[in-house]
């Protein structure tokens, strides 16, 4: 078996909406090993998110153990948890989450501004993951002038740019065609194969998660299966 | 410096907004440069007062005229070197936009009590020689181009001739420069004979608006003043002595505080200012709530957000500043050639580096409010859209 690069134990999340405490996550254990490319599903309100939010860094958990790549990230502060994310995650949202003023390059530079790369070495990164991800043409286009696919794919880049330890996809699929979802599918399979990236995707879709090479079903705040792809 | 791409575009994400936010700020500071500039050039000729000169007048009003004989007692004080007796002739040349500064002074001993005005010998030997004579600013002379020889009529404003009539002609025979060409302005008027003008006027003969006194030793001022003052206690024509630095800012203060004026008019516009902007800034924050909570996603810190948005205001408003300021610095010559007295109106580095302070405290007190939001923004709340 190879190494876990995400450790989840006991991990429960819950919020307060009202008076009322909404138990998100229940106990979870959860581990994932470095390459693997995780699919997790389960209807709305199941948790996934909440999950992925926990394992990106984004949030803290109410209880319960979250380590990735062998660091213990719940107890880390807000500001030691920026950094963390900085050096290990790359996030790809459903909706792109690119800013409209700037060109895909400048948006796929932004992790490269905290890291102390030269401006040269960041044009240098930047050129690298637009290749990657076959967009070296449409560097100087703002969102606005790119395709829902060619916008996530730019997305895609600015996860990659800091070679991260970990992606993390929230749904990257959602707001995409048939055909382009499965180009922006392939690309990361390629990322996961070709590149040894471990991947953590929320999807809805049954045929995204058979991009996978696991997939993980949740209902209630809690794993009820888990299963590997052929 | 690698943030400043990612801080100016930001602010043209909005660019109409962006640019009527910054011509607001301009105008501020346009104002604040013009007004500043005209504060500046009133207090100069307070500031080129002579230590060594006292003015003496009326004790209740500048107005109130003062015998002639007063001027023999001032000069029999021990302290005192010379005396000149000066009144103001308050004319104007052919229109009344055409104001400026005329005093009849005894010309031989004021000309030595102001050294700073600088006039050739033989023009000043012609004003001596010439009773209708008068001497002008350089300044003066440009601009109504005048030459030595012209007769120049002078439209009486208080003080008609004997005869009934009201337009007095006088001969230039000198046009003066002064020893520091940033005084000009200062100096931007014409002296006339105090003689001649006695002799011709209708009425008040024999008397001075105020007498000019150049004492031997300025840290004698104090006691001198109150001598001089002492001479004429209980007297029919008590008179107040200053030095000329107090007289000066008495004199201006006549006109109103021009510098509390000023203050005020610039407080109620960067005040209605830390509104105007203070709303655009928390606005641009509010529109980009999930792009600041990508950035706080992709690692960047809580610090650093707060940095960034303060950037924007700071960016927007320093350079709104400059603007301002510049514009400024184009149009006063233009200004100034319509107000006489005002030829050296300018902006300081005192006045410019405070505007730049004043922007930078506005750029944080508008900014922070909205940085902080940025700052405090919760990522997961951000990203789901609440």
């Amino acid at each position: 078996m190879s190494e876990a690069i995400v450790s989840l134990r006991g991990v429960s999340k819950s919020y307060v909406r009202g008076k009322q405490s909404v138990e998100v996550l229940q106990k979870l254990d959860l581990s994932i090993s470095r390459g693997d490319f995780l699919a997790l599903m389960g209807p709305s309100g199941s948790g996934k998110t909440t999950l992925l939010n926990l394992i990106g860094g984004l949030d803290h958990p109410s209880a319960g153990e979250v380590v990735v790549g062998g660091q213990r990230i719940d107890q880390l502060s807000s500001g030691a948890l920026a950094q963390w994310r900085s050096h290990h995650v790359g996030f790809v949202f459903q909706f792109y989450n690119l800013l409209g003023v700037l060109s895909a390059e400048k948006n796929v530079e932004l992790p490269l501004l905290l890291t102390p790369l030269s401006k040269a070495q960041r044009a240098r990164h930047v050129a690298t993951a637009l290749e990657i991800v076959g967009l070296a043409d449409r560097a100087k286009h703002k969102p606005s002038e790119l395709s829902g696919g060619q916008a996530q794919r730019v997305a895609i880049a600015r996860a990659l740019v800091a070679d991260p330890t970990l992606l993390v996809c929230d749904e990257p699929t959602g707001d995409l065609d048939r055909k382009t979802a499965d180009e922006i599918l392939g690309l990361l399979q390629t990322l996961n194969r070709q590149h040894g990236k471990t991947i953590v995707m929320v999807t809805h879709d049954p045929k995204a998660a058979e991009y996978a090479t696991h997939q993980l079903h949740m209902d209630k705040g809690r794993l009820i299966e888990q299963s590997a792809n052929a | 410096m690698k943030y400043l791409p990612l801080i100016w575009a930001a602010l043209g994400r909005r660019k109409p907004r962006t640019i009527l936010t910054g011509l607001s700020i301009a105008v501020a500071f346009l104002l604040y440069g013009m007004l500043n500039a005209v504060n500046v050039a009133f207090n100069n000729g307070v500031e080129i007062a002579g230590v060594d000169r006292l003015v003496t007048t009326g004790r209740y009003s500048i107005t109130q005229i003062l015998p002639y004989g007063h001027e023999a007692q001032i000069r029999s004080l021990p302290g005192v070197e010379q005396v000149a007796a000066s009144n103001w002739f308050g004319g104007y040349y052919q229109d009344q936009r055409n104001f400026f500064p005329q005093f009849a002074v005894e010309q031989e001993a004021y000309l030595s009590m102001y050294p700073e005005i600088v006039l050739p010998a033989e023009q000043k030997q012609a004003f001596f020689n010439t009773r209708t004579g008068v001497v002008v600013a350089k300044t003066l002379a440009e601009r109504f181009h005048w030459k030595l020889g012209d007769k120049i009529p002078m439209q009486a404003g208080i003080w008609p001739l004997k005869d009934g009539g009201n337009v007095w002609t006088f001969d230039l025979v000198g046009i003066f420069d002064t020893a520091n060409p940033k005084d000009r302005s200062q100096y931007e008027m014409m002296l006339i004979r105090y003689d001649y003008f006695d002799e011709a006027r209708q009425f008040a003969k024999g008397t001075a608006g105020w007498y000019v006194s150049k004492i031997k030793n300025a840290n004698e001022a104090g006691t001198l003043a109150k001598q001089i003052d002492a001479l004429f206690a209980n007297s029919p024509n008590e008179t107040r002595t200053d030095t000329e630095k107090a007289f000066n800012q008495g004199f201006i203060k006549q006109l109103g505080d021009i510098g509390l004026i000023i203050r005020s008019i610039l407080g109620a516009v960067f005040f209605t200012l830390l509104f105007l902007t203070g709303n655009t800034m928390m606005q641009s924050v509010r529109e980009r709530i999930p792009e600041l909570a990508v950035l706080k996603t992709l690692g960047y810190s809580d610090p650093l957000v707060l940095a960034l948005v303060l950037g924007e205001s700071l960016l927007l408003t320093l350079i709104a500043a400059l603007v301002g300021l510049g514009l400024a610095t184009i149009l006063l010559p233009g200004m100034a050639a319509h107000l006489p007295g005002f030829s050296g109106l300018t902006i300081t580095a005192q006045a410019a580096v405070a505007a730049l302070g004043i922007a930078t405290l506005l750029a944080i007190v508008v900014g922070l409010p909205p940085a902080l939001r940025a700052m405090r923004l919760d990522i997961v709340t951000a990203l789901s859209g609440h």
